[in-house]
């Protein structure tokens, strides 16, 4: 048991490292130059005032080392929890900026990740003993399975927020209120949270439901069931076994799908100018702000990590077979 | 009479038509009785023993009756068959290796069998029945993966007798073994027999050798028919259907070189049955074959206990 988990923080460490390492490379290799933005925004006419401006943000930010020093510098700021300065919104700290995005992005994901794999897999072991629902709900799996986040968020947008009128499209609260505990705020974050996470939502419930409905229908015909069938068991027992042996597939597909479910959830907020890690990260590229698009993916790469590592302790638990190839003991 | 099976008929459904993998079936099981079921791949010996316990989908019960205990089976309403699995037919499969639930503990899954049944485990009979077939308690708290092969065939043994049936079919339960488990296997289920933990048994098998060492009779068919059925010994030794004649000489003798005489088969090839031909189904490969052989000869009763369908056979 141990060394198993040894080997798999191992890997985790080592991706890590080489996440966190293209990370920082993938800004500073982008066409562009912060500090040239920066000093056209501050709109200095006369030259040796740009010359001095450009050489004191060179030394702020660090970028007159060579990219070597610049590599272990960041390392080492990294490690006391300092991510550096963002330059789009100079001079907050980058820490400062995530730490108030994240709680959006959150409020997004996790719900629309657990509740649809939650929800997916109680469909689809549902419509997989039914004739007509699984004729007539199939279809409609594979349309929402296969439908782009950022398309499915259009549509809703354009359907229920335009046409409609019954959803705002944009923003994560309505303009005219300010943060606070009053019910009209929570109400208002409601109503914006609603369309981002229903487009998130429905895609992924598509691929649960379909992926579980055919583990279950493969389940039943396992030698397992014809022979607690050919005992007289009964379908309850019978269906609980075989939903049991089939969640296991989806619990390994939860863990290769939640970079996906991340990425999408980024576009999303894009679509719905929802205030969350994916319009920072947009707002990070636009404004060719390094620390900041550090930062963003840095969380994003903790994030996923932790949730695959859950992932495979609850494997463990689920299922005896993978104890056993932990050295014997069970 | 444990069992008594009359004139059952079950069809295959097929995109081609139906297969008439049992056509027509009678015979009877005695009390205590171990009876073999020999036959060739596709001749209908494990469409009868599936017909008993549970149909699968493609199977069509057409017609006849089965007996047990005095009572009618009815074998084709899927629900009203469940009073008798278990507690009066049961079943050790053909696939016992993959036929517990990975992801639960032995002994919990016994529990919850016995439950959903509504019968009561009773710890200390199970683990004296463990123990009878060579397995210690231990078994109970373990996952199917952490036991061997032949232990898991054990462990399906032990709970498909686990209610004392009227009759036990046993698939094919030694195909997948090598010889000294076949005999722990067979002298196992001899076993149940004179505990008493089963009245009767039908064991399938296409190894005719290996089921004369436990079985009062044997019963052999051919393509969805009933060939001959008597005393294993007299089915070995005095056969009367050209078929079991064939198919016994076929059969290697210990002693015998087979340097000079090669072993022969039987030539040529089982009918279809999609559209077998009328009459005797063994006529084309039969070397008695005469004219008569065109009309369905009767399985009929030609000593005490000896049943043989054959013309020439008297």
């Amino acid at each position: 048991m141990r060394r198993y988990f040894g080997r798999k923080l191992l890997i985790y460490g080592l991706t890590f490292f080489v996440a966190v390492t293209i990370n920082w490379m993938i800004p500073r290799f982008m066409p562009g130059d912060p500090v040239s933005s920066m000093l056209s925004r501050a709109n200095v006419a006369q030259p040796e005032a740009v010359e001095a401006m450009r050489a004191h943000y060179n030394a702020l930010f660090g970028f007159d080392l060579p990219l070597w020093r610049q590599y272990l510098n960041f390392w080492g700021a990294l490690l006391k929890g300092d991510l550096g300065i963002s330059i789009w919104l100079f001079p907050t700290p980058v820490t400062d900026v995530i730490i108030r995005a994240v709680p959006y992005t959150l409020g997004l994901l996790l719900p629309s990740i657990l509740l649809s794999w939650f929800a997916g897999n109680r469909f689809g072991a549902f419509a997989a003993r039914r004739k007509w629902l699984d004729n007539s709900v199939l279809p409609v799996g594979y349309v929402l399975t296969a439908t782009p986040y950022m398309w499915l968020a259009i549509l809703l947008a354009w359907a229920l927020g335009i046409v409609a009128g019954v959803f705002p499209v944009a923003g994560a609260y309505g303009f005219d209120l300010q943060p606070s505990w009053s019910w009209e705020f929570v109400g208002s974050l409601a109503q914006h949270w609603f369309l981002p996470f229903a487009s998130l939502f429905l895609v992924a419930f598509g691929g649960w439901a379909i992926g579980m409905r055919n583990m279950i229908i493969y389940e039943l015909e396992a030698d397992y069931v014809n022979y607690l069938r050919a005992l007289g068991a009964p379908m309850r027992l019978v269906r609980r076994y075989a939903f049991r042996n089939a969640i296991l597939p989806q619990i390994t597909g939860l863990a290769l799908q939640l970079g996906v479910l991340v990425a999408g959830a980024l576009v999303t907020e894009i679509v719905f100018s929802y205030p969350g890690l994916g319009h920072l990260i947009l707002q990070a590229i636009q404004n060719q702000d390094f620390f900041l698009l550090q930062g963003t993916f840095l969380f994003i790469v903790i994030g996923v990590l932790i949730a695959n590592f859950v992932i495979d302790v609850a494997y463990v638990l689920v299922d005896p077979r993978t104890r056993t190839g932990m050295g014997g003991q069970a | 009479m444990a069992l008594k099976v009359t004139d059952l008929r079950v069809y295959y459904r097929t995109l081609r038509g139906e297969v008439k993998a049992l056509d027509g079936v009678t015979f009877s099981v005695a009390d205590g009785e171990i009876m073999g079921l020999a036959g060739e791949s596709g001749s209908g010996k494990s469409t009868l023993a599936k017909s008993l316990i549970r149909l699968d989908g493609r199977m069509r019960h057409v017609g006849g009756t089965v007996e047990l205990d005095g009572r009618a089976m009815p074998l084709s309403d899927d629900t009203a068959m469940d009073e008798f699995r278990f507690r009066k037919v049961s079943l050790i499969p053909q696939y016992s290796m993959s036929a517990l639930n990975p992801t639960r503990k032995i002994g919990k899954m016994i529990g919850e069998l016995l439950e959903s049944r509504g019968e009561r485990p009773d710890r200390a009979e199970l683990e004296r029945r463990l123990e009878l077939v060579g397995l210690s308690k231990d078994v109970l708290d373990r996952y199917p993966i952490e036991l061997s092969g032949g232990m898991k065939q054990r462990v399906v043994m032990v709970i498909s007798t686990l209610l004392n049936p009227s009759l036990l079919i046993a698939d094919e339960v030694t195909s997948a073994l090598d010889v000294s488990s076949q005999k722990a296997v067979a002298t196992t289920l001899l076993g149940f027999r004179d505990h008493g933990l089963v009245t009767s048994m039908m064991v399938v098998t296409h190894d005719i050798s290996l089921v004369y060492q436990i079985a009062d009779t044997i019963m052999v068919m051919y393509a969805g028919r009933l060939a001959e059925k008597a005393p294993a010994d007299a089915l070995v030794n005095a056969p009367r259907h050209p078929y079991t004649q064939q198919l016994i000489s076929a059969l290697p003798e210990v002693g015998v070189r087979y340097e000079d005489r090669r072993l022969t088969g039987i030539p040529g090839n089982p009918p279809s049955l999609l559209n077998p031909p009328g009459g005797c189904r063994f006529r084309d490969r039969c070397p008695l074959a005469s004219g008569q052989c065109a009309e369905q000869p009767p399985f009929a009763e030609v000593a005490p206990g000896h049943f043989v369908a054959c013309w020439k056979a008297e």
